[in-house]
């Protein structure tokens, strides 16, 4: 009895409203942040571990394509965290109404944007 | 008589819970470091490693990261079960992801405990 439905799952041609670009990007920055957790728990061992290690760490910080890379990863994860703290607010039926979603959606991309610049430039 | 629980196994509810409360621990936990480092940013092992041998900043880390693997764990689980359709591969996924989030679990351990 499965009714035929018109489909579209050609993912070109969907144009995804801000809200949904908030929720996909929340998903890939998950999924970019677990994959950089051995990297990550790598460089903390190095340094805390020795005057050595701490040395060689910030090596790594002043190579450009490893400030690249962690720049990269600190923009996910702060991303992760507005978008994160969006759903709480959500979850408690704040800003639920479709302005309020779109603006909030807007304030996710900017604050992080934002908050990844003032750190990336205070810790380089 | 066999009780039947047909709405499932409510395994659903209490990782939706724990999710969020992985996520709050972590983001208390995130906004003070990242407004220590806002205010001054480590140049200096000895500060550094100091900063992690106090007993509560190093408690704090720990469930800071375990919170971490596990939040890690419920969304990673999520994503393979919204892509993957081979019962198999999906299964092999999952079991690699739990074996990696234990490793790191171990892992920071032995980092954090040996400062």
């Amino acid at each position: 009895m499965a009714k035929q439905r018109p489909k579209n799952l050609d993912l070109m041609s969907i144009r995804l409203p801000l809200p949904g670009i908030v929720s996909i990007m929340h998903r890939i920055s998950g999924a970019g942040l677990f994959l950089s957790l051995p990297v990550l728990l790598c460089l903390f061992q190095s340094s805390v571990s020795s005057p050595e290690s701490f040395a060689s760490f910030q090596l790594v910080l002043a190579n450009p394509l490893w400030k690249i890379f962690l720049l990269l990863v600190l923009f996910g994860f702060l991303y992760h965290l507005c978008a994160g703290i969006r759903y709480l607010a959500l979850d408690l039926h704040w800003g639920t109404e479709l302005a309020e979603a779109r603006a909030s959606s807007v304030a996710v991309l900017v604050v992080s944007v934002l908050l990844t610049l003032i750190l990336g430039a205070r810790l380089w | 008589m066999v009780e039947r629980v047909i709405t499932g196994a409510h395994y659903g509810l209490k990782d939706w819970l724990a999710q969020r409360f992985t996520a709050v621990a972590m983001a208390v936990y995130a906004l003070w470091m990242l407004g220590a480092l806002l205010i001054g940013p480590p140049n200096d092992f000895a500060v550094w490693r100091g900063l992690f041998a106090n007993q509560g900043v190093k408690a704090w880390t720990f469930v800071f990261l375990v919170s971490l693997y596990w939040h890690a764990w419920i969304g990673v689980r999520d994503i393979f079960m919204d892509y993957i359709k081979p019962t198999g591969l999906l299964l092999l996924l999952q079991v690699l992801t739990i074996v990696a989030l234990v490793g790191y679990a171990g892992w920071s351990i032995q980092i954090l405990w040996s400062i």
